[in-house]
């Protein structure tokens, strides 16, 4: 294993994001604060209680898992999307490193910022809201599980993305709706029975679910299943990212 | 001493099923500098993409140092530097980090004077600090060349290093090259500028529509394929050549003072003994004679051409 060329892509990766540490950050704060004032101090008002949790305190967990997903997302998908659209991909190519080098590089550093932004906006949230957390270990061990998978996930957007718009087009149109209904900013089971049925089919449902049995000790499924779930995604994502290297797909001619 | 890069039967055929090389074997030997000379669209960089692990072969195959690129592509591409054809560098990025970032990609820890004894050799030192958008085109150029020597590799590839680059850039990047050699550093460069390959290399290569037509070291090329010109410079102009004279091979100049000869280097008899004989008989005299050797260029469009003729 080249864990200095692993170290020396993670380095280089975190560097971009520092030095748009103001943006990477700010951007993420103030939209948790503006959620937090509408639907936890305007909506919240009216809606009391969630499953014995304050609305405010209800959200959070979702809020957290919205923004963890999308940055996972967004950054492990434009970190390797760049090298290819400016060509400094070449460099990766010729380099004597195996294909799991360069995903540990990447998604190593795209699941750290990703990490980083929920912790930020965890710390946002509890100036807004009281909370406690009664599962901190599962909470974390949740966190990172997700930035790495959904990292993983992001890596392969940005293998197949062949323009910019490509590059947006799965977050927005598929990872923004799934998450949104996927329980962010209510319980599963104040839908009607249809919808319930249909949410089981949303794979965030249980990620969400399960991140928030970490924070209040109840959930809309099993924690197990939670588990699986993230277990089957992460499963999923690896496989496709070993063929992607195996075959070379959209990487080398 | 075995060859530090050996091709053997190199193919490569794109995805639409276009042959861009059919078949390429050469050896290089350690500290030569060999320029692939050939046209646009010649399969140099195609070849250049296969050795360093950019595009897989469809067939054949390639040692480096005695290491096969597919099933030991560590210890190959280890040894090997790449300069690519074009430009490709992260803007915001310092020049410092952006070399050791590539040296890292190597495995080797980052040798601060390692970096900096690279960055001053391309004259980069005072630039280490600036963002790669800062540079101009030539500087960036040298920054592709530190990040490709991070990792002190023992062959360089050098994809058309100057290409788009003014008189004086060229110049430099031909000093920075011959400096390299005397490291020790094994060259490989393609160009499709014939003076280049003449000013800088040792070996030649031509290569043309994904074949390799020829391999020779510079010298001996232009002493086997060079043409040469005999102009005999007359005291007195004529208007016309005298009929023994009249040959193919025979042409007078405009103001009449001089022939031309035109003779080929590769033949048994270069037929100046017999021509001068004649000049004498015709009473003539010779103000004097010079020859010239005709360029690479001539060389090389005698070459295609033939490889058309032959297909033809
Ligand atoms: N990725 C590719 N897919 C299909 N054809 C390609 C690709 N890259 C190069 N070619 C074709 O292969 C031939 C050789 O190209 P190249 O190796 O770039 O030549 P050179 O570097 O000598 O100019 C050209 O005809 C080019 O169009
Ligand atoms: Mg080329």
């Amino acid at each position: 294993m080249n864990w200095t060329a692993i170290r020396a892509i993670y380095v280089f990766e975190m560097a971009r994001f520092f030095r748009t540490i103001m943006q990477s950050l700010i951007s993420p704060v103030l939209s948790t604060s503006l959620y937090f004032v509408v639907f936890g101090a305007a909506i919240g008002s009216r809606i009391d209680q969630v499953e014995g949790v304050s609305y405010g305190a209800f959200i959070v967990p979702g809020l957290i898992m919205l923004s963890v997903m999308t940055q996972a997302i967004s950054n492990a998908s434009f970190g390797i999307y760049f090298p290819k659209f400016i060509g400094t991909i070449y460099e990766l190519l010729s380099a004597p490193i195996s294909f799991l080098e360069i995903v540990m590089g990447y998604v190593g550093a795209a699941a750290t910022k990703a990490m980083f932004i929920g912790v930020i906006i965890l710390i946002t949230a509890f100036f807004f809201v009281d909370i406690d957390i009664q599962h901190p270990l599962a909470m974390i061990a949740f966190l990172i599980l997700t930035c790495l998978s959904f990292a993983l996930f992001g890596f392969i957007i940005g293998i197949w993305a062949g323009n910019f718009e490509q590059l947006q087009l799965v977050p927005l149109l598929i990872v923004t709706p799934l998450v949104f209904l996927g329980g962010s900013f209510y319980s599963i089971s104040m839908l009607p029975p249809v919808w319930q049925v249909i949410s089981k089919f949303n794979p965030v449902v249980y990620l969400i679910s399960g991140f928030r049995w970490s924070f209040f000790g109840t959930a809309d499924v099993p924690i197990g299943i939670s588990l699986l779930a993230i277990a089957a995604f992460t499963g999923i994502c690896l496989a496709a990212i070993w063929w992607i290297f195996r075959t070379g797909w959209r990487i080398r001619d | 001493m075995p060859p530090i890069l050996k091709i053997s039967n190199l193919r490569k055929s794109y995805d639409g099923g276009f042959e861009a090389l059919k078949g390429v074997s050469l050896e290089i030997e350690e500290g030569e500098i060999i320029a692939l000379l050939g046209p646009n669209g010649a399969g140099k960089t195609t070849l250049i993409s296969t050795v360093c692990g950019i595009t897989t072969a469809t067939a054949g195959s390639v040692t480096v140092g005695g290491h096969d690129i597919q099933t030991e592509y560590r210890e190959a591409r280890s040894m090997i530097g790449l300069v690519p054809q074009e430009i490709a560098l992260e803007p915001f990025e310092k020049v410092i980090n952006t070399v050791r970032f590539s040296r890292g990609l190597f495995g080797k820890s980052s040798k601060d004077e390692k970096l900096e004894q690279i960055l001053r050799q391309l004259s980069l030192w005072d630039k280490k600090d600036s963002q790669i958008r800062e540079l101009s085109g030539g500087m960036k150029r040298r920054v592709l060349i530190a990040k490709a020597l991070a990792h002190e590799p023992r062959v360089l590839f050098l994809d058309e290093p100057t290409a788009g680059v003014d008189v004086e850039l060229r110049k430099d990047m031909w000093d920075i090259v011959a400096g390299l050699k005397s490291d020790g550093v094994t060259i490989v460069l393609t160009t499709h500028y014939i003076e280049e390959a003449e000013a800088i290399a040792d070996r030649i290569g031509v290569i043309a529509k994904g074949e390799l037509l020829l391999v020779e070291d510079k010298a001996k090329l232009m002493a086997r394929m060079g043409k040469k010109q005999l102009h005999v410079q007359l005291t007195e102009p004529i208007d016309a050549l005298p009929a023994s004279l009249k040959s193919e091979h025979v042409t007078l100049s405009e103001d009449g003072a001089e022939l031309i000869y035109t003779y080929d280097t590769r033949g048994e008899r270069t037929g100046i003994t017999k021509l001068l004989a004649q000049v004498a008989n015709e009473g003539l005299t010779l103000r004097d004679v010079v020859t010239r050797q005709s360029s690479l260029e001539d060389i090389f469009v005698d070459l295609v051409h033939e490889d058309k003729e032959a297909a033809a």
